[in-house]
């Protein structure tokens, strides 16, 4: 039986209470867009859909019992999913909305770290509610606010409206500072499109790379794209012409207080397996806690084929993507989004696993 | 030579049952078959998550995503017997003198012989419900341990704690064991009279079906490609001894055991659908049923000792008759 053609794809939907999450959820359980969606939801509250796919569950966290503080899982989650995947025709994917509060760590380490939910769902993307007036505040008194947009693939900046553009750039760049390779959608009332937050196919080491022009582009300021409400640009190239986006003055990063995650951007050349692999597997163990994300792209000496790893916290995972192309640069790119990350430690290590 | 009557249903068997002679398949879409002079249906939940046999009325619980537990008795006769709101019953019991226990996240539910209702909150999901087998006591797996309260009387609750989330579990069929299933691949267990701990650990997988032998003198488990029985003679349990494994299969795992009620012997259901029956004191084996469409998800013995019902996660279900 083949696994991978029968996984449901979850989205994760995190954000601070007030950041417009029930509008968007609204949306996406009103909107035709050809898909049903099973939600998973903390409290009922203000959702004015009737739906039997809507399921009321407790944050359940679950430490595991191997020593490892940040392997936690959803404990409430596991027990849903295996409920909602006994139907699995009821729906074609899962959304799991988290409280205001909530570390998106183990609600994503939970579609990597139980069996039963993994072989029977895969997770899609993690996407972030931020409201851009209070988002300042937010960093300012939690470190969950942080940590979501550390996490996200997606983060949909709401509210726009009711801040000046100065404020709008501000928050931009700090939400860049955090996370730089999550794409960035500016909205009013969480009316993002919803193809740019649904099945985008994030975690999936396959597709998610070629699907994002923005990754791995935390050094590359002019990359820096920012989305608004009625970009219609095709995402699958690096074609970033013609687009009116004031997104040219990112160059110098404003100074930005209350920020504790950082990214660290690692390249170099071709890569020793024997190297590499012993030294990310101690980074993973040894700074796992401080990892948020991870992502890279490994080219490996003699390897006809791009290798392409992620990770979340301590848990890491690598498959070969596709071959390297003509004429494609070959070389390795790493990107760490974590906190108190030792990066002049980091690049002479990497750097000392090239072949 | 056993002979196999298949019953080809469409969706998840959450659970079997014979009530009378009559064999019974609960669905996870709420749907309950049986097999009484002919193939009939009668509807239960709307999204069946949980059952439970009740013995002593001779009928199923099962709770599910409709906030109701539903009972199901002779015929198909079918009636809600309690109710919890819009959240999810992901846990049923049934105790003796006609108690039973429901769970929704953090609350558990009793219903007392006589129809008084008393819930107990806990700090965490209360993930699994068994009643010991005499007095009126009920024991709630939860994370880092179990609870045990006395629905009847106003006395304090033990707790038995162990870290890790407990999600499943039952009494010794003496009351002198309790043991839960864990998200981790082990069980766990207390010894009641003095609360000993007892780690079951070496698993591959989580442990999702137990089964006490005759008399309780073992307890069958799945989550290996063995069916992995401890033995329970003993007045310390299993400490410091190894497990049977029976009807080990390189390249399958075993999802359902069940043993027999009157001999020890155990039916061990695996991944692919096939059924063996394999006796605890020579290790013996016989071929129930060869692999079918999916995962064995629920089984049970008749009274009269001879048939086997069976539920899968496709809805190949069936009834195999063993004195033949």
């Amino acid at each position: 039986m083949s696994e991978t053609q029968n996984q449901i794809p979850v989205t994760v939907l995190t954000g601070y209470l007030g950041a417009g999450k029930t509008t968007l959820l609204n949306r996406i359980l009103s909107e035709s867009h050809g898909k049903r969606y099973a939600v998973i939801v903390n409290e009922f509250g203000e959702i004015g859909i009737d739906n039997d796919l809507i399921v009321e569950s407790d944050e359940e966290i679950y430490e595991m019992n191997n020593g490892c503080v940040c392997c936690t899982v959803r404990g409430d989650l596991i027990r849903t999913v295996e409920g909602l995947m006994r139907r699995p025709g009821r729906f074609d994917a899962i959304l799991v909305e988290t409280t205001g509060l909530a570390d998106p760590a183990p609600v994503a380490q939970t579609f990597f770290m139980d069996e039963d939910v993994r072989s029977k769902t895969r997770l899609d993307a993690v996407v972030a509610l931020v409201d851009a007036k209070h988002l300042p505040l937010r960093l300012k008194d939690s470190k969950e606010a942080e940590d979501q947009i550390a996490f996200a693939d997606a983060v949909v900046l709401n509210k726009s409206d009711l801040v000046s553009p100065e404020e709008l750039r501000e928050v931009e760049a700090t939400i860049r500072a955090i996370n730089p390779g999550a794409r960035i959608h500016r909205t009013t009332r969480a009316g993002v499109d919803l193809r740019e937050v649904l099945d985008r196919g994030a975690f999936d080491l396959k597709r998610a790379i070629d699907n994002d022009p923005h990754f791995l582009d935390a050094d590359e300021h002019d990359h820096d794209h920012v989305c608004g409400p009625d970009c219609d640009h095709d995402h699958h190239h690096h074609d970033h012409h013609g687009h009116n986006h004031d997104h040219h003055d990112h160059g110098a990063v404003s100074p930005i207080h209350d920020i504790t995650v950082r990214s660290v951007s690692l390249r170099g050349g071709e890569m020793d397996p024997k190297r590499f692999f012993p030294w990310i597997e101690k980074i993973s163990q040894m700074e796992g806690p401080n990892i948020l994300r991870l992502k890279g792209i490994i080219a490996f000496k003699e390897d006809p084929e791009r290798y392409v790893l992620q990770g979340v916290h301590m848990i890491m995972e690598g498959d070969h993507q596709r071959a390297w192309r003509e004429g494609e640069k070959r070389e390795s790119r790493l990107v760490f989004i974590g906190r108190e990350l030792d990066e002049e430690r980091l690049r002479k290590t990497f750097e000392a696993c090239q072949a | 030579m056993p002979t196999v009557a298949p019953l080809d249903l469409d969706g998840h068997c959450v659970a079997t049952a014979f009530i009378g002679e009559v064999p019974y398949f609960a669905l996870a879409d709420g749907s309950v078959h049986r097999l009484d002079h002919g193939h009939k249906t009668s509807q239960a939940n709307d999204g069946l998550l949980c059952a439970f046999y009740d013995a002593g009325s001779d009928r199923l619980l099962t709770g599910g995503e409709d906030g109701k537990v539903f009972s199901i008795g002779a015929g198909g006769e079918t009636a809600v017997v309690a109710e919890a709101g819009r959240k999810w019953i992901t846990s049923v019991a049934a105790g003796p003198q006609g108690a039973l226990a429901y769970a929704a996240g953090r609350s558990a539910w009793v219903v007392l012989p006589g129809g008084k209702v008393k819930e107990f909150q806990h700090p965490r999901t209360a993930e699994g419900l068994a009643f010991a087998p005499k007095g009126l006591r009920l024991g709630v797996a939860r994370y880092n341990g179990a609870t045990l309260h006395f629905p009847a009387t106003e006395s304090k609750p033990v707790e038995l704690e162990w870290a890790g989330a407990h999600t499943g579990i039952i009494f010794s069929p003496d009351g002198n064991f309790v043991v839960t299933t864990m998200q981790e691949n082990a069980l766990h267990g207390w010894k009641l009279a003095d609360g000993k701990h007892m780690r079951m650990t070496g698993y591959p997988a989580k442990v999702k079906s137990l089964s006490w032998s005759v008399k309780g003198k073992w307890l069958a488990s799945s989550g290996a490609p063995a069916a992995i029985v401890w033995p329970f003679q003993s007045k310390d349990g299993p400490m410091g001894k190894a497990p049977l494994e029976l009807g080990t299969r390189g390249n399958s795992m075993v999802t359902c055991v069940a043993c027999h009620p009157t001999e020890e012997i155990v039916a061990i259901g695996y991944n692919d659908g096939m059924v063996l029956a394999a006796r605890l004191a020579d290790a013996k084996e016989v071929l129930l049923r060869r692999p079918g469409k999916g995962a064995i998800t629920a089984m049970t013995w008749d009274r009269s000792d001879r048939r086997l019902a069976f539920g899968s996660e496709a809805g190949d279900c069936g009834v195999i008759d063993i004195s033949a």
